[in-house]
């Protein structure tokens, strides 16, 4: 797992194939009902593993080195904090490496979406919490930011 | 322009600007804000009023700056996203400039842990990027973040922290320059005693947006009695502030 998970292009590659292959099913993919359910499951389960998801349904991984932003304990979103310990660990779990060093480190082994660190993100949507983010990139409720935010 | 606060002014004009650190009382008596702001009052430009710093209670930071307007003293709201979430926020933000706050430092905080109430809940609704975007939204486009209009835009000027001393120690200036994008007018730092770090990060952070100004924090002058203890305080508290 932690191969895979410090070779960000590979999960990236993982994540085009998938991509396409629900590409062709996209019309079963609604929010809620049973296929809802059913993705929520099998996401919890293989991205639980892979990132230590924590299902917050609006997946940003490519902006992230693949690193899921929200097991840092603050939940941010766009960067890290100024807290970083010295050992490059996080000031609140002193035994886990900053999600942000990490993401830092694997952005740069992605070649097409690395610089997607560099951009700013809106605030979660929490509503979406606990929903599949699969479901939620193909109906654009991942991209919805708040009204405000959209706006020029 | 944006708010026409002393601060903004000094710093605009290009002139050496001092900001200094108000640790907020453990008090219901705003005499204990006026005795700790007059020691630093005649050597700064603008006094922050720290949020909750350390996760530690205190008086909050908008009861702090609205008696320091009131006083005629030139106050920076610290707001972090630890304790509130965007709803508080934004309230907080109205109140405050509607009590004739100008400048506004955007910050994450710390963590609950830290502080003399573990077991609280941490908020982190929304991070000090997405902090700094929403109060500029409230002030270039008059609108909440979610859509609706405001009768009147606070006019502020908005702040950012950086940490250049810690890891990922390459990303920080790029990390600076998402906060510039994000609204930052100015800049603040943590203590500074690594100073050729500090030279790497301004070397980086050039060639990128740059901010309005950039205020590395400084130890204040030696002679100053009890405004420096506050300050030192304050200040030792805040290396991690997030």
């Amino acid at each position: 797992m932690r191969f895979l998970q410090n070779h960000p292009q590979l999960l990236a590659q993982a994540y085009n194939l998938t991509r396409r292959a629900l590409l062709l099913v996209r019309g079963w993919l609604q929010p809620g009902g049973r296929m809802q359910r059913a993705f929520v499951a099998v996401e919890a389960v293989s991205k639980g593993a892979l990132f230590d998801c924590r299902m917050c349904g609006q997946c940003v991984l490519h902006s992230t080195g693949m690193t899921c932003p929200m097991t840092c304990p603050k939940n941010l979103r766009n960067g890290p904090c100024g807290g970083v310990r010295l050992n490059g660990n996080c000031e609140i779990l002193p035994d886990m490496p900053c999600v942000w060093v990490l993401a830092w480190e694997r952005s740069k082994l992605l070649p097409v979406y690395g610089s997607q660190i560099l951009h700013v993100l809106p605030p979660l949507d929490r509503r979406l919490e606990g929903s599949s983010a699969w479901i939620n990139d193909f109906s654009g409720a991942a991209d919805r930011a708040a009204a405000g935010w959209q706006l020029p | 322009m944006r708010s026409g606060s002393r601060l903004e002014k000094a710093l605009r004009a290009g002139r050496f600007a001092v900001t200094a650190e108000l640790n907020p009382p453990d008090s219901a008596d705003p005499q204990a804000v006026y005795d700790r702001a007059i020691v630093l009052a005649s050597v700064c430009d603008g006094i922050n009023a720290t949020d909750a710093s350390g996760a530690n209670v205190h008086m909050s930071s908008v009861g702090v700056c609205a008696l320091l307007t009131r006083a005629g003293y030139e106050p920076v709201l610290q707001v972090s996203c630890r304790d509130k979430n965007r709803i508080a926020i934004q309230g907080d933000l109205l109140g405050a400039a509607a009590m004739g706050v100008r400048n506004v430092l955007c910050l994450t905080g710390d963590g609950v842990g830290t502080g003399d109430h573990p077991e609280a809940k941490p908020v982190f609704d929304i991070d000090s990027m997405q902090l700094l975007r929403m109060a500029r939204m409230l002030r270039d486009e008059a609108r909440f973040l979610s859509g609706r209009k405001l009768d009147a835009a606070p006019r502020l000027f908005l702040g950012a922290a950086s940490n250049p001393f810690v890891p990922p120690y390459d990303y920080r200036a790029l990390h600076l320059g998402k906060k510039v994008e994000a609204g930052a007018d100015f800049v603040q730092t943590q203590f500074c005693f690594d100073v050729p770090r500090l030279r790497q990060f301004m070397a980086c952070a050039q060639p990128g947006p740059a901010p309005k100004s950039f205020h590395p924090c400084r130890r204040r002058p030696a002679a100053l009695g009890q405004g420096r203890r506050v300050d030192a305080h304050a200040c030792a508290r805040r290396r991690h502030p997030g």
